[in-house]
């Protein structure tokens, strides 16, 4: 048994499984960055350290951090819990449960059906990703520049308080 | 360490997967809903990850950058949304989105 994958694996499961019950947003966020932490390990297991680091900094660091900011914003109090419990009836997870559970026992059937393919031990750097990344990627880390100074225009553009300015 | 079979790493990312869309489908909070996007683009990367580990090759890592800026980038814009949904209607319901006019 590889604990190494296992319990980072159950772990990230069952934070997931949390986040998407939670009625406060704050206590689904902290389940939230557990599940992404435990995912970072599971990266280290694979052999892809560069990006467990990213997933530390960028996904449970600046990502997380942004959602915290703006529910420090909103000033979300006890009220919207109550509001959150009166949105959620049981009934409401049945469907959606019934069919992702019939989408997920179909891919699992799916991989199983390929055999066993073992996975290499073999650490690949962040040299290794850096040379792939600006070599034959380059196209497409132009296209993810410009697509996060998008990102940035888009946030400025609909964050802005348009009434305030009115005055 | 013990060489792990592929399937294990993608049957993680398949139930991540899973668990993100149950998210989308149920909740009605837009903070949750965008919540459950990341949920479900991480287990697209974990995926991708999982496959370059098999090959021994760099693509996979240098698909999981790809799909970090394009989360990056989406949930900056999908929180400015919330932000306009919120002060306008003083609501987080994503249902009370459905009555803007043009």
């Amino acid at each position: 048994m590889d604990w190494f994958f296992y319990i980072p694996a159950v772990v990230a499961t069952v934070a997931t499984a949390m986040v998407i019950t939670r009625l406060n947003a704050v206590h689904a966020l902290l389940y939230l960055i557990v599940s992404l932490l435990s995912v970072a390990m599971i990266f280290f297991r694979l052999g892809a350290p560069f990006i467990a680091a990213l997933e530390v900094i960028i996904y449970a660091g600046a990502i997380m951090v942004l959602f915290v900011f703006v529910m420090m914003m909103l000033n979300l109090g006890p009220r919207t819990v109550e509001q959150e419990s009166s949105w959620l009836p049981t009934r409401m997870w049945l469907g959606p449960i019934t069919l992702t559970t019939i989408l997920l026992i179909e891919l699992i059937f799916i991989l199983g059906q390929s055999g066993h393919q073992p996975m290499t031990n073999e650490t690949i750097e962040a040299k290794q990703v850096g040379i792939a990344l600006f070599g034959p990627y380059l196209l497409g880390a132009e296209l993810a520049s410009m697509l996060l100074l998008g990102g940035v225009v888009g946030a400025y553009h609909l964050g802005r308080n348009s009434r305030e300015e009115r005055n | 360490m013990p060489v792990l079979p592929m399937e294990q790493g993608l049957i993680l990312a398949a139930l991540l997967f899973a668990l993100g869309l149950v998210g989308v489908l149920v909740r009605r909070n837009v903070i949750f809903i965008l919540m459950s996007i990341e949920i479900m683009l991480n287990a697209a990367g974990l995926a991708f990850v999982v496959a370059g580990s098999r090959w021994a090759q760099e693509d996979g890592q240098v698909m999981f950058v790809f799909i970090l800026a394009v989360a990056a980038a989406e949930v900056s814009v999908g929180l400015a949304l919330l932000l306009q949904l919120y002060r306008r209607l003083q609501t987080l319901d994503v249902d009370a989105a459905s009555k803007m006019r043009g």
